[in-house]
């Protein structure tokens, strides 16, 4: 039981990174912007996360800076592509080396030191349920605000004109240009949204799953969220299941030597990489249900006179 | 208020000049980044791109550095002038090295003339292998090919750490993660004695010469540039998609899979798991750079090759971080394309009113 119960509260430390740069990037493709930079903000959020809580000692203080600093690189990629109409593959790939760069320049003096724990919430009572109440009650805030944000964001789209006005500038920017939209600032706000989403997700990699600060820690964490977008069909719930599922497969990875497995530890790490192909061919398999479901403005570029 | 009019053509005094404006623009922000890490501004950027034009040995090691740059980069222009993105060059690059080191190590015993053509050769198709899995998957199954080439990045990695730990491992290494040094035989010649500058040099030269001629020559260039411009004009033309995915990877895995071999035959001479430092990434900087056309990804990979050779001369000299190189391409990149708003489009100043205002003003 208690073996089932630290599984599965592995599978959720695992899985909600990938949650939330997953679904911020989930935001951003819904408003027709391809952006390619999730390792980038990712990274550099972990470590703005990071060295902001060794410094102030405080990790209310650290997730607000991977936001804003997740938020800036976002700003720096709306800048590229809705400002200057670069092209938004190429901003994106140098978003993110650009973000591996800084964000390994940034955390020079931090690596070998710790923040200590991220406190759990504890809800009194259900908490103390056996088995369930560690399954459900005892998380660290963060894990609730993942499904928080799935929920806020299935509802955005679902329920608010502003979500419906983003879903018509990723459909068609020409037609939401014509009737008066300014695609250009709805897309910004996605971008920073989506920015200070990664953000957090790098945070929790830094200050929740290993509470140190490694270089290159996210490891194509950011990519494989790129992936989920796809798989998920641009839901968000379909995002978060996706992300759990691949939170399983990081479990399998690290548990099945402890079950006695014996595989080459190189074979294993490959698993979560070589799932994402699977799951990606699978998915994009029927070419017009998969064209269908993306939004039909996705990585064009827009410009008003055009 | 400014306002971007489209030109109706790219301008081509614009599409030349904005590299050098580029460099120019990241050199200034490297003044402000080294000032604000406290070291002497002006000595970093005379240390990163100035000081190693200065000696022999620094020249030719800018040679070695460019020569996997160049020859990834030539690749990878193909198919990002078509709009196909292969960015996971850096796994074409490690199984190349990984196939054609292991052709080195099956003839340990071996001395040959022809055993350095035949590494080659299992370099190349080790990354056209390689690259084929996306090319596959894009094709057969619609699968994003930038997304899949990515992870097959981390798998190659992992592949080429798998061999050094097994089947490649040095017999006499002491159970060290590292492949036997490579036999003469097996061993690129070198150019200049006394450097490390060798005949994998002229190999970058020659693609990019036959690069150019495919280009401006031949149907498969003339297509490709069709398919990058004007996608429905392509398909009504009747070119085909997938054969172009299919030609764009195999050379880009190729080119990038013989990277691979050079660099593990040339200056590191064995299988280490650290031979995959990032030249694939990197030559995606060099081919936007050089414009996507081979002369200027010459020019480009050179330019690069002396960031990491500068790079690692501020290194020493300042004690600076290794990441500043990384730092430094990125900006440049950045710089780069948004340069690139210069060439497509004329910025003109408007007067704010309701005559010209574009309609997402009038909405304020």
């Amino acid at each position: 039981m208690d073996l089932v119960v630290n599984i599965m509260l592995g599978i959720i430390v695992a899985a909600t990174p990938l949650v939330f740069a997953a679904i911020g990037e989930l935001v951003v493709e819904k408003s027709g912007v391809l952006n390619l930079g999730v390792e980038g903000m990712m990274i550099v959020g972990a470590i703005a996360g990071f060295s902001a809580t060794i410094e102030t000692g405080s990790f209310v203080i650290g997730i607000l800076a991977a936001i804003v600093a997740g938020a800036a690189m976002a700003g720096l990629f709306a800048l590229m592509t809705q400002a200057l109409l670069a092209n938004q593959v190429a901003s994106g790939l140098a978003l993110t080396l650009f973000g591996l760069g800084i964000a390994a320049l940034w955390g020079q003096d931090y690596s070998g030191k710790s923040t200590g724990d991220f406190p759990r919430l504890h809800v009194p009572l259900l908490g103390d349920l056996p088995g369930l109440g560690k399954l459900l009650f005892s998380h660290d805030a963060l894990v609730y605000a993942s499904f928080a944000l799935a929920a806020g964001v299935a509802w955005f789209f679902s329920r608010t004109r502003a979500g419906l006005i983003v879903r018509a500038i990723g459909e068609n920017h020409d037609a939401a240009h014509a009737i008066g939209y300014p695609v250009a600032l709805y897309r910004t706000l996605c971008l920073l949204f989506g920015g200070a989403c990664a953000g957090l997700g790098g945070a929790y990699l830094s200050l929740v799953q290993t509470p140190l600060w490694v270089e290159n820690m996210t490891a194509g964490r950011g990519w494989i969220a790129l992936a989920l977008v796809v798989f998920a069909a641009w839901k968000p719930w379909r995002a978060m299941l996706g992300a759990y599922l691949f939170g399983c497969i990081t479990i399998l990875q690290l548990h099945s030597q402890g079950f006695g497995v014996e595989i080459e530890p190189q074979l294993l790490a490959m698993l979560p990489y070589v799932a994402t192909i699977l799951v990606l061919v699978l998915i994009s398999r029927d070419k017009t249900t998969a064209n269908v479901k993306a939004p039909a403005s996705l990585g064009k570029t827009f410009h008003a006179s055009s | 208020m400014l306002r971007l009019e489209t030109r109706k053509e790219p301008s081509r005094l614009m599409l030349y000049a904005t590299p050098f404006v580029a460099v120019v623009l990241t050199m200034l922000a490297g003044v402000v980044l080294f000032a604000a890490l406290g070291k002497d501004p002006a000595k970093a950027v005379w240390l990163i791109f100035f000081e190693p034009l200065t000696s022999l040995y620094s020249l030719s090691e800018l040679i070695v550095k460019a020569t996997p740059l160049v020859l990834i980069a030539v690749g990878l222009s193909l198919g990002f002038r078509a709009g196909i993105w292969n960015i996971g060059a850096e796994g074409q690059f490690t199984i190349g090295a990984a196939a054609g080191g292991a052709v080195a190590l099956a003839l340990y015993d071996v001395q040959g003339v022809w055993v350095l053509p035949a590494m080659c050769l299992a370099g190349t198709l080790g990354g056209m292998a390689w690259a084929a899995i996306p090319a596959f998957l894009r094709v057969r199954f619609n699968a994003n090919e930038i997304l899949v080439s990515l992870m097959l990045v981390y798998v190659a990695v992992l592949i080429l750490g798998l061999l050094v730990h097994g089947p490649l491992r040095d017999p006499e290494g002491h159970n060290f993660p590292e492949s036997r040094l490579f036999h003469d035989a097996a061993t690129l010649p070198l150019l200049i004695e006394g450097t490390r500058a060798h005949v994998g040099a002229l190999v970058a030269l020659a693609v990019v010469a036959i690069t150019w001629v495919l280009l401006q020559r031949h149907m498969i260039g003339f297509q490709i540039k069709v398919l990058g411009q004007a996608p429905h004009a392509a398909s009504f033309a009747g070119f085909s998609r997938p054969r172009l995915v299919w030609f764009s990877f195999m050379v880009s895995g190729g080119l990038a899979g013989l990277a691979g071999l050079i660099e593990a035959a040339g200056p590191v001479g064995q299988l280490v798991p650290a031979l995959p430092v990032g030249y694939g990434f990197t030559a995606i900087i060099v081919a936007f750079l050089g414009r996507l056309h081979p002369l200027g990804i010459l020019l480009g990979g050179l330019l690069l090759a002396l960031t990491y050779i500068g790079g690692e001369g501020a290194q020493i000299a300042m004690s600076l971080p290794s990441a500043t190189t990384s730092v430094f391409q990125g900006m440049l990149l950045f710089f780069l394309l948004a340069s690139d708003v210069l060439v497509n489009y004329n910025i003109r100043r408007v007067a704010r009113g309701p005559a010209v205002a574009p309609v997402s003003e009038a909405e304020e």
